[in-house]
């Protein structure tokens, strides 16, 4: 019985959530609020149990794929339910089942229209997105990449704010036009290999001009999504308008769709046009480091600067894949992570404050310590995370990318360690004046300081945060084998570290 | 308990000493807070002794505590190296950090922020612990930046004073362009290295010692020299060396315990500590010595300067501070790293005590620390008095203080240095001790000696200059920031931070603190007069520091001349006192007391006149050479204006305006063309049809 499961561990890990979602849907209405919460929270729990196995039962020396299940779904096409991880998926998949319970919580007393709707719009699109990372058939894969985008879509859509009607018109045909050619390019691909198996892809030898076809189609659906600059401009509006739930799994899971998917589809399946086109990557990737930055610094919204800011973060992830180096690679994978625990507590701090004033002004605010101290303690921990501070898990990744950096050129490290600066000016900036300073008006002045549920989710993520700064070494054993077979399935144009001292 | 047992529990205790007082000092008792931390960084101390006088004898400890991560070939640990440097820094850093926690007990009694407080300076001697015990590029990088984000935490303690946040932030972001430097310096050992390991890499180093690097396209660099620059410009922030010096007299808005303890004794000394620790790859490098040696020399004397015309007793002792991290650097720049070491020590006894000296005279102004509404102090602070003046003779270097040996030597090494800019150096330093003597007693004679002033303070005109200084400052920032943090500020009295208290009335007479504030001057005067008589021989001449900081001798002769002039001509630490009262350094600080004494006690209508003479030189120095305003102009304004056209011009016009928005507006259009076409009109679609069926046909015949 227990081996059956494991053997199915993925599609458990896919339908748990979705199932508790239908049946959130069905069991659940705003009569019975906190039967709706609780079924909801059970099953976001009993998703994530749903999804430990996965690392539990992970051969950390295999850098393959894992946990493969299939059967045949459309044979005339030749596509097939074909699911399997690595040790790049395994931790984005654990991130997604685990922000999703952090999400039911934070919700609880916050929504109380369409509770159920909303509860089983984020269960729905946690099976959807842990879909997208387990698909090894491209148009599996497709199809929860596509599907996931009508859950989020409606949470903006019914929860979101004021504009949320041109912001979820923008993010849905942002990410749907890229998401076109990426189709494009799986149907090239069928037509040259009979079969959208993802690894049958992998061994297809191409050209370079196709390669670069594949990889731009891909780029328009991948740098959406990230998203890269100059595709950005769907997140913040997306971010402003969406409820502090939709903000949380935007920034944490959503944003790593489109970084997971360079690594599986782009990047392995056109290797050398990713060396070709390597220079613009990474030149993108720094504008969004340096130009991202800047424009955050001068954000009045809370939310608008923290969806800057993950642009400007996210800068590292693409930097780090494109610098072909194990250090830049890996460095990129724990900044995923790292983000994901980050941008989610910044968002559900913002989350807290405007569920109390329903602002997200900067200039609203001012001496929230004051009255909030134990929240006030949160909010600096997490800026300083989110300005890499060491000790915490937003250090890891840049520094790694930083280190890897150099290595490829010293300017690339240059302008990505200016991050140093801009980073910690727009987020402590936005601390000193939300946070510090004398009570600001009547509205900071009856402030109460977070209750006990909202303790319990930020103290969660601030021990994860704190936990992989000071020992980020599991999150790299598990993709390690996976990234040195990547580096090899990159026609090993990648060189590994190697010490001046041996040339 | 075995040696490893204990270095781990040295920079742990004082962690979790922190963990508890911070997370539940509101929950227990008051006195707990003090108590626990109190134990914790006192075990410490003993400890440390106990470590150090292992390490007189036993070997250095290298090894890992356990590893952070592994990528590819490299790993990256957290470890200890534990030898006679770190371990004589570890006692330092702990005996301050102790005295600074009994210390604050008298001076922090009646804040709210009590526990919030020794939660703080805990920590705060857990990071800088690691920074000191590291046995590798990357926990070095961890100490350096906590100890920096504690200084944050710390000088933003009041955090409702506009003043204490704008510092905060502005030290914080100023460390961090030094920090860029020393990030990158730090990728580029591992880079040619392949190790973060101290060990590994200064073994390594020597093989470097001619390699060229293209930092720019066909201009070969020196490898030593752009790592060691790189890694220097982290020193500079932290140690606040022009032109990154700003954070440093604005840090003086946190409470004096830690002006003591983290803006004069330790973390400021943190870039000393780490160029000595690695003169392995310093050495290899002229022009880095003399980049380092030429930034030292313009800090040690034009910060002096500045501290001739500061009014607040807080600011006069940081330009003091400032300007002795100088004397430092020039040292490290004339490869005398032991010297810039042993600087380091007898300056962090004497400026921690003249510090906490000077928080016992605002504390017996009611918190009023305007030195011009001061005076005739000695007779109602005798403790205070006597240790002040120790901790002024010891700083400005009269012979048998501790900072006789340490700052004489130092202007020695510059004299005996050759590389590029020592001349200036010795030039520079010579200045700063008649500089350094007069603004000390300056200070000395206006607040213990001459007239009680306060009896004929008029209202509370003192104090407010700073507050002028900050609602300039605070312009940077948008107008509405600067507003409100201007506003706002007029209402935070309500809070119970105690600074804000407006000092004593005319009838009162100011009274000496308690033994919590006494105990510790008592306790740093003690070192600030004996330590540099009993550890000069040992740290400069002797074996303390024998296969830990490497010096090329036949290159930078500096350290091997003053041994040679030491073991010849002075023979004892004695004799080196007597010989210096014949040297002009003596000389010039003693005409700098007498100039000070002349000025302020015997004719006080003297620096006016100056003043109102030389007002241009007094404009600029009271401009700071104008480093706050340009930073303000050109890196804030700049950055914010850069920001905002990005935003409104790149995001908004642009890539949403024209682009995004602008296909949608195209389709729509484009829509609203095809539309028309579809006017549900019989007549007008059999029409197209006619001219299909026409157009089709012509194409047809015509093949």
């Amino acid at each position: 019985m227990l081996n059956n499961l494991l053997s199915h561990i993925l599609s458990l890990s896919i339908w748990v959530p979705i199932l508790a979602g239908v049946a959130v849907l069905a069991l659940g209405s705003d009569k019975t609020p906190n039967a709706t919460r609780w079924i909801a929270l059970v099953g976001g729990l009993a998703a994530f149990a749903a999804t430990i196995p996965l690392y539990t039962h992970f051969n950390f020396a295999y850098g393959g794929f894992q946990f493969q299940e299939g059967i045949r779904w459309i044979p005339a096409f030749n596509i097939n339910y074909h699911l399997g991880v690595d040790g790049i998926a395994v931790p984005l998949i654990l991130l997604t089942s685990f922000t999703t319970v952090i999400v039911v919580i934070a919700a609880w007393e916050v929504i109380t229209l369409r509770i159920a709707q909303y509860m089983a719009a984020f269960l729905i699109m946690s099976g959807l997105m842990i879909g997208v990372f387990s698909a090894l058939d491209s148009i599996l894969y497709y199809v929860f990449w596509e599907a996931m985008l009508i859950p989020m879509f409606l949470v903006i859509g019914i929860w979101g704010g004021p504009n949320r009607v041109y912001a979820t018109i923008k993010f849905f045909l942002y990410t749907l036009l890229g998401s076109l050619l990426m189709l494009v390019a799986f149907i090239y691909l069928y037509y040259q290999t009979g079969s959208f198996e993802v690894v049958d892809f992998y061994a297809l030898p191409l050209g370079l001009k196709p390669q670069i076809l594949i990889f731009m189609a891909f780029f328009m659906a991948f740098a959406v999504k990230i998203p890269m600059w100059p595709v950005h401009t769907w997140l913040p509006d997306a971010h402003v308008e969406a409820p502090t739930g939709g903000s949380v799994v935007l920034a944490a899971i959503a944003l790593k769709l489109g970084g997971y998917s360079f690594l599986r589809f782009a990047m392995p399946i056109s290797p050398d046009a990713a060396h070709y086109l390597a220079p613009m990557m990474i030149t993108l990737s720094l504008i969004a480091v340096v130009y991202i930055a800047l424009v955050a610094l001068v954000q009045q919204d809370m939310k608008k600067l923290i969806a800057y800011s993950s642009i400007s973060h996210m800068g590292f992830v693409t930097l780090g894949f494109f610098i072909f180096n194990s250090l830049g690679l890996e460095g990129a994978i724990v900044q995923m992570i790292s983000h994901g625990f980050i941008s989610a507590a910044m968002f559900l701090s913002v989350g807290v404050l405007y569920d109390r004033m329903h602002s997200r002004e900067i200039a609203d605010y001012g001496g929230v310590a004051n009255t909030m101290p134990t929240f006030a303690a949160f909010a600096v921990l997490f800026a300083m995370a989110n300005s890499g501070l060491p000790g915490t898990s937003g250090f890891v990744g840049e520094f790694m990318v930083i280190l890897g950096a150099l290595q490829a050129n010293f300017w690339f490290a240059f302008l990505a360690s200016t991050t140093l600066i801009f980073g910690a000016a727009y987020t402590l900036w936005m601390v000193k004046r939300v946070f510090y300073g004398a009570i600001a008006n009547h509205h900071v002045a009856e402030l109460k300081d977070i209750n006990k549920r909202e303790f319990l989710i930020l103290g969660v993520l601030a021990i994860m945060v704190l936990g992989f700064g000071l020992y980020p070494a599991p999150i790299i054993e598990i993709t390690h084998a996976t990234v040195l077979q990547f580096i090899s399935q990159m026609h090993n144009k990648i060189p590994s570290v190697v010490s001046a001292a041996t040339y | 308990m075995t040696m490893q047992k204990i270095y781990l529990a040295i920079p742990l205790l004082p962690m979790f000493a922190a963990i508890i007082v911070g997370l539940f000092g509101k929950q227990l008792p008051r006195a707990t807070a003090h108590v626990v931390t109190i134990l914790g960084v006192g075990s410490s101390f003993v400890l440390s002794a106990i470590v150090l006088n292992d390490a007189m004898t036993a070997p250095a400890y290298n090894a890992t505590v356990y590893t952070w991560l592994k990528s590819g070939t490299l790993t990256f640990e957290v470890g200890f190296l534990v030898d006679r440097l770190s371990a004589m820094m570890m006692v330092v850093v702990t005996f301050v950090s102790l005295m600074v926690h009994i210390y604050t007990i008298g001076y922090m009694h009646e804040d709210k922020g009590y526990a919030r407080f020794f939660s703080y300076i805990s920590l705060f001697t857990f990071a800088m612990l690691m920074l000191v015990m590291s046995n590798n590029f990357m926990q070095l990088f961890f100490g350096w930046e906590a100890v920096g984000l504690v200084s944050y935490l710390l000088i933003g303690f009041w955090y409702t004073r506009p003043t204490a946040i704008y510092a905060n932030l502005k030290a914080f972001l100023v460390n961090r362009v030094g920090d860029l430097g020393l990030l990158l310096g730090i990728a580029m050992v591992l880079y040619y290295f392949g190790s973060l390991d101290y060990a590994t890499v200064f073994k390594l180093a020597p093989d470097f010692a001619a390699h060229t690097v293209y930092i720019f396209p066909h201009v070969p660099w020196s490898l030593m020299t752009v790592t060691c620059i790189l890694l220097f410009i982290g020193a500079m922030g932290k140690s606040a060396q022009v032109p990154l010096h700003v954070w440093l007299p604005d840090s003086m808005e946190g409470p004096t315990p830690i002006s003591a303890l983290i803006h004069a004794a330790t973390m400021v000394t943190a870039g000393i500590f780490m160029v000595a620790r690695m003169s392995p790859l310093f050495e290899l490098s002229n022009t880095a010595l003399s980049f380092v040696m030429i930034i030292g020399s313009i800090t040690a004397l034009f910060m002096g300067f500045l501290g001739i015309i500061q009014n607040d007793i807080k600011r006069v002792v940081a330009y003091s501070t400032l300007s002795q991290l100088g004397y430092m650097t020039v040292a490290l720049g004339a490869s005398a790293y032991s010297v810039a070491i042993f600087h380091l020590m007898t300056h962090a006894f004497f400026k921690a005590l003249l510090f906490l000296g000077a928080g016992s005279v605002i504390m017996g102004m009611h918190h009023d620390q305007d030195i011009r509404n001061m005076g005739n102090l000695k007779k109602y602070m005798p403790v205070t008095w006597i240790t002040s003046l120790i901790g002024s003779l010891a700083l400005i270097g009269t012979p048998f203080f501790a900072g006789f040996y340490s700052k004489d030597s130092i202007i020695e090494a510059a004299a005996a240095s050759n590389i590029t800019g020592s001349s200036f150096a010795y030039f520079a330093v010579l200045v700063g001790v008649f500089v350094t003597a007069f603004y000390s007693f300056r200070l000395y004679f206006l607040v213990f000696h001459g007239k009680e002033k306060w009896r004929e303070a008029k209202g509370d005109s003192h104090h407010h200059e700073s507050h002028k200084v900050d609602t300039h400052d605070e312009n940077n920032h948008s107008s509405t920031d600067a507003e409100r943090a201007h506003d706002s500020h007029d209402t935070s009295h309500e809070d119970s931070s105690h600074e804000e208290h407006h000092g004593l009335s005319p009838n009162d007479d100011p009274h000496e603190p308690g033994w919590v504030v006494k105990l510790p001057l008592i306790l740093l005067a003690i070192p600030s007069v004996l330590i540099g008589y009993l550890a000069i021989k040992p740290m400069l001449f002797g074996d303390f520091f024998k296969d830990i900081i490497f010096v090329n001798h036949e290159a930078h002769p500096a350290i091997e001349d003053l041994t040679h002039h030491f073991n010849t001509v002075l023979h004892t630490p004695a004799g080196m006192a007597l010989h210096g009262f014949m040297t002009l350094p003596f000389v010039l600080a003693a005409s700098g007391v007498l100039v000070a004494w002349f000025f302020y006690m015997k004719r006080p209508d003297i620096p006016a006149a100056i003043q109102h003479r030389f007002s241009l030189i007094n404009k600029v120095l009271e401009n700071k050479y104008g480093f706050d305003s340009f930073n303000e102009k050109v890196f804030a304004r700049g950055a914010l204006f850069i920001g905002n056209k990005l935003w409104q011009i790149g995001d908004v016009q642009l890539i949403d305006g024209a682009f995004v928005n602008g296909t949608a507006r195209l389709i729509g259009k484009l829509s609203g063309v095809i539309r028309k076409l579809q006017s549900g009109l019989i007549y007008h679609y059999a029409f197209a049809m006619i001219i299909g069926v026409f157009l089709f046909l012509t194409f047809f015949m015509k093949t």
